[in-house]
């Protein structure tokens, strides 16, 4: 017997996820209602520094429907502290963070009492009936000035949380007597995630058990650091993920609403739910980015890099949340990017002030260092009159020089960026647009084309846990998977990786229909529950397919082994006579006889005729620790029309090639790509959280904090090459922040390159239409290129 | 208040108060989840209904204002298979987390009904008042076009319901 076997990993197949979500037969925890439920509401601080003097919540607890109200002062003892999983350095400030207020607020959105109610609208109503007495002290909302001596504190150590020092080669040499050196320094201003499921937490307490559901990218991490806050213990502690909508790092997270849910369920003994509403998550989410890039390159006269000297200052805001220091300092390897020089050395410091805290961001550090690295690759390519893509290639590492270990310490094991830009010049028809704006600059057109340049990298799959171990880390980077096949031959596979958007049923049932010969729509996916899938590292960092995944293949390749010895027994011939082809075991030589995975699951499952020693069953577990990150990498091309009269940007054609190794399913990739896009022309057009100078957000909702709609983007020409991954089986490398890392750069590089005949050489994120016409008013006027004055130092060309 | 609504083809006679919201009827009253909320000023139309055929942001309608209305959720779009739309969503891998995706797809019957078929350029115009965060909206414009392109089947479809709940 022949069989074609039709791989499905490679397969453009629609995902099972959607059938739910296209019905609205989804589970988000906001629609869970349970019987004797009680709503929670929280009274959040309109002040950014306070102290707190009284907090009298006696006549919410009198109003119509409530059956519980609680300040600060009454969860003191209990509430413990909210935690940071990673300390960065040995003398990093880490204050103490009360889930809610005690005696001092520290951002406007902080919570200072609860109100548990009959329903929401009670709860909500009996806020305004508390009553606190607030003594307000001076906010710290400049992370420059923040660092002042005789700056108002925001803890009592002060404003530095730690300064973090990595460099390799000598730094000094690199740029002493550089023929070229640039200093730069961008703003990565605060974003806001955004997550379309606002989030929500239900808690039910069943005697000394609780089971909480939060609308959460970690169930696992939760239930955790749920027993480490409250001392509640991890084994009467179950987290459920429902269906999550979207997460983009805002629900990576231990939050105080989770902390304070799990303490109201078994104060009061009945469970309690809580859902944010967007104007409240604006303030109470953690946010992302906010950092000062100082950024300084030392180049040879044709534009080979010698040295890059980075020095970060990143706004932590009030506290340090579940991996908030670390942000940063994920970055701090990818300033390098995709090019050789001597010597790099980077410097981060993480300031405290009083506004929301930030944390992960869809990137967390790589965009920000992505951007800084390609625009100021693109200025110093302007400074010497060379093409920006000619400037790459004489910089970056060539294919046959992988693998190849980055001044950052980093091997990557593998990359084509000759082929990626190749295809995206092709494309993009960069030559006719480099003409067609070299003719409207000559005309001294109105509106004028720029074409912006990123050809970037990161690192993904997060993280093999010797090297979190060695950043101070908290935890390991491992993922765990099981296997199991059921007597019918089906076959259900928990992840511990929790799926939310990302697609993990389809490209799961994939890959196991692959690996077990069994047909996709036999698998099952099961995650985000800590009692159906207990152990698991949870989804973050382009980590679920190349780390998840691979554990899935190992937990397979368990099944497929133990299948061999019982296909053996039951053909009667040696194990060694068997072969795995065609989805199935069976008689080398003689492929008429063979047994498939369903036939081996039912004889396992009768297990008559089991081999001497081996257990019935066909399951299996894998727990996969990765040796390496894997490293994604691409060119994106923007070419944007900047009308100067007006300042408005307008993007004409975007063209992403990828390489993110072997696809498993093209569908959910493309998907990726293109929202990864959208998220970072987000930050290059149009999202800021803005504080006014008393240190309220300004854009606490969708009204003010601009998210794009459909009608403020393009359509996205999107391609790939392949160069798989060597360090996991698959082949992959991650796909979730490519497009976000990528893309922010592109747009601001295209903004610059259409402006630079006018003399501007920066325009600060988001580029607004006001922004980027302030941007032409104050450069000086056109005298050639790289003439006007950069937003840092201009480089002293030597 | 005494209201009378029908609500995916079932009538409901209730006793509201005032200032409650549609949304919250529809989820907290009806057991209609599959709307979702996805903000509280309007802008992101996850909530997207039909109000008598009409698109409503049913976070800015108040309950008592549809009395005596039809009311048609995602959960009654399908009619013992997918709508067009549904199907297109599907098929073009218009959505991710999914949660945009109920008022989106009502927000797109209702574009449909007014122009069936639009322009890339309409559909993107058309769809500005609901927001995605997680497929840069190529893929829901793709969908839309396609359910607009979907033959006499997504045509009838689409007016057909629009005709009924008018």
């Amino acid at each position: 017997m022949t069989t074609i076997v039709e791989h499905e990993v490679g397969k453009a197949r629609t995902r099972k996820e959607d059938a739910r979500l296209i019905t609205g037969q989804t589970n988000w925890t906001d629609n869970i209602t349970l019987p004797g439920q009680a709503h929670v509401a929280f009274l959040r601080s309109p002040y950014a520094h306070a102290r707190i003097t009284s907090v009298d919540v006696s006549a919410a607890r009198q109003a119509s429907g409530v059956i519980a109200a609680f300040s600060g002062a009454d969860f003191a003892g209990e509430q413990g502290s909210l935690p940071c999983a990673w300390p960065v350095t040995e003398d990093i400030v880490m204050p103490d963070h009360p889930p809610m207020a005690v005696d001092t607020v520290r951002y406007a959105g902080e919570i200072v009492a609860a109100v548990v109610a009959r329903d929401r609208y009670a709860a909500a109503d009996a806020l305004e009936s508390i009553d606190v007495s607030y003594e307000p002290l001076e906010p710290v909302l400049d992370m420059e000035a923040a660092l002042e001596p005789g700056s108002p504190k925001v803890h009592e150590a002060g404003n530095k949380s730690f300064t973090w020092t990595f460099a390799n080669g000598d730094l000094e040499a690199a740029f002493r007597d550089a023929p070229v050196v640039l200093e730069r320094t961008y703003r990565q201003q605060r974003l806001i995630p955004s997550a379309m499921e606002p989030r929500a937490v239900v808690c039910a307490p069943v005697g000394d058990e609780y089971t909480m559901w939060s609308a959460t990218q970690i169930p696992h991490v939760l239930r955790v650091m749920l027993a480490v806050v409250t001392g509640i213990g991890e084994q009467n502690l179950r987290v459920i993920a429902p269906d999550v909508g979207g997460g983009f790092g805002s629900k990576l997270q231990v939050t105080a609403e989770e902390v304070l849910a799990l303490l109201l369920a078994r104060k009061l003994g009945r469970p309690v739910k809580w859902t944010e509403s967007r104007s409240e998550g604006n303030v109470a989410v953690h946010h992302g980015r906010d950092q000062i890039q100082r950024i300084r390159v030392a180049a040879s006269a044709d534009g080979q890099l010698r040295g890059l000297d980075v020095d970060l200052l990143a706004d932590m805001g009030a506290y340090l949340m579940l991996v908030t220091p670390g942000i940063p300092l994920l970055g701090a390897f990818m300033y390098n990017a995709i090019y050789k020089m001597d010597a790099y050395r980077f410097n981060c410091t993480g300031v405290f002030t009083t506004k929301t805290p930030t944390d992960a961001y869809r990137g967390a550090g790589r965009p920000e260092a992505t951007f800084a690295i390609e625009r100021i690759m693109d200025d110093l390519a302007a400074h010497l009159g060379v093409d920006p893509l000619e400037l790459r290639e004489r910089n970056w590492i060539r294919h046959e020089e992988f693998p190849y270990t980055t001044i950052a310490g980093l091997t990557y094991d593998s990359g084509n960026y000759e082929a990626a830009t190749a295809q995206a010049r092709s494309l993009f028809h960069y030559d006719d647009l480099r003409k067609e704006q070299s003719e409207r600059n000559a005309a001294g057109s109105p509106v004028r084309l720029g074409i912006g340049v990123s050809t970037y990298t990161e690192m993904c799959g997060l993280a093999p846990s010797r090297i979190l171990g060695s950043l101070a880390y908290g935890a390991g980077g491992w993922e765990h998977a099981s296997v199991r096949v059921l007597p019918t031959g089906k076959v259900e596979v928990v992840t511990g990786s929790s799926a939310h958007g990302q697609g993990h049923e389809t490209a799961w049932s994939q890959i196991v229909a692959d690996e077990l010969g069994v047909p996709f729509e036999d698998v099952r996916v099961l995650h985000g529950d800590t009692q159906v899938s207990p152990k698991g590292m949870d989804t973050y960092g382009s980590r679920s397919l190349t780390v998840g995944g691979t554990a899935v293949v190992k937990a397979c390749g368990k099944v497929r082994e133990k299948a061999r010895a019982v296909a053996a027994a039951m053909l009667e011939v040696s194990p060694d006579d068997l072969e795995w082809a065609d989805g199935r075991w069976s008689v080398r030589g003689d492929p008429e006889q063979g047994k498939t995975i369903g036939e081996i699951a039912f004889a396992t499952f009768a297990a008559h005729n089991m081999p001497e020693g081996m257990e019935p069953s066909l399951d299996s577990d894998a727990t996969y620790d990765p040796d390496n990150f894997s490293f994604p990498h691409g060119t994106h091309l923007c070419a944007a029309e900047v009308d100067t009269e007006t300042g408005a940007v307008k993007i004409r054609s975007y063209v992403a090639v990828d390489d993110v190794g072997v696809v498993v399913n093209p569908l959910i990739v493309d998907g990726q790509v293109h929202g990864g896009i959208a998220q970072g022309i987000g930050q290059a057009l149009y999202e800021e959280a803005a504080y006014d100078s008393s240190g309220n957000l300004v854009t606490a909702t969708l009204a003010d904090y601009l998210i794009p709609s459909a009608a403020d983007l393009p359509a996205f020409t999107i391609a790939r090459t392949t160069t798989p991954s060597t360090g996991n089986p698959l082949g992959v490398k991650g796909v979730g922040e490519a497009g976000t890392i990528a893309s922010t750069p592109a747009v601001v590089n295209a903004i610059v390159d259409a402006l630079r005949p006018l003399g501007v050489s920066d325009v600060p994120m988001p580029c607004t239409p006001q922004r980027v016409w302030r941007a032409i008013q104050e450069a000086s006027p056109a005298s050639g290129p790289a003439s006007g004055p950069a937003s840092g130092s201009e480089g002293a060309a030597r | 208040m005494k209201i009378t609504v029908n609500i995916d083809g079932v009538r409901y006679e209730d006793d509201v108060e005032p200032r409650l919201l549609l949304v919250h009827y529809l989820r907290e009253r009806a057991g209609r989840t599959g709307t979702p909320i996805g903000c509280d000023t309007t802008n992101c139309g996850a909530c997207t209904v039909l109000m008598n055929g009409v698109s409503v942001k049913s976070c800015s309608v108040l309950t008592v204002q549809a009395d005596g209305a039809e009311i048609t959720t995602i959960q009654g779009l399908a009619d013992g298979e997918l709508h067009p739309l549904q199907r297109a969503f599907h098929e073009e891998h218009a959505l991710q987390c999914g949660y945009c995706t109920p008022g989106m797809i009502m927000a797109a019957v209702d574009l449909l009904r007014d122009n069936p078929h639009p322009t890339e350029e309409q559909v993107r115009d058309g769809l500005e008042g609901n927001l995605c965060r997680c497929t840069g909206y190529q893929n829901i414009v793709r969908a839309v076009m396609r359910a607009a392109g979907d033959g006499e089947h997504a045509q009838a479809a689409t007016g057909e319901r629009a005709g009924v709940s008018a």
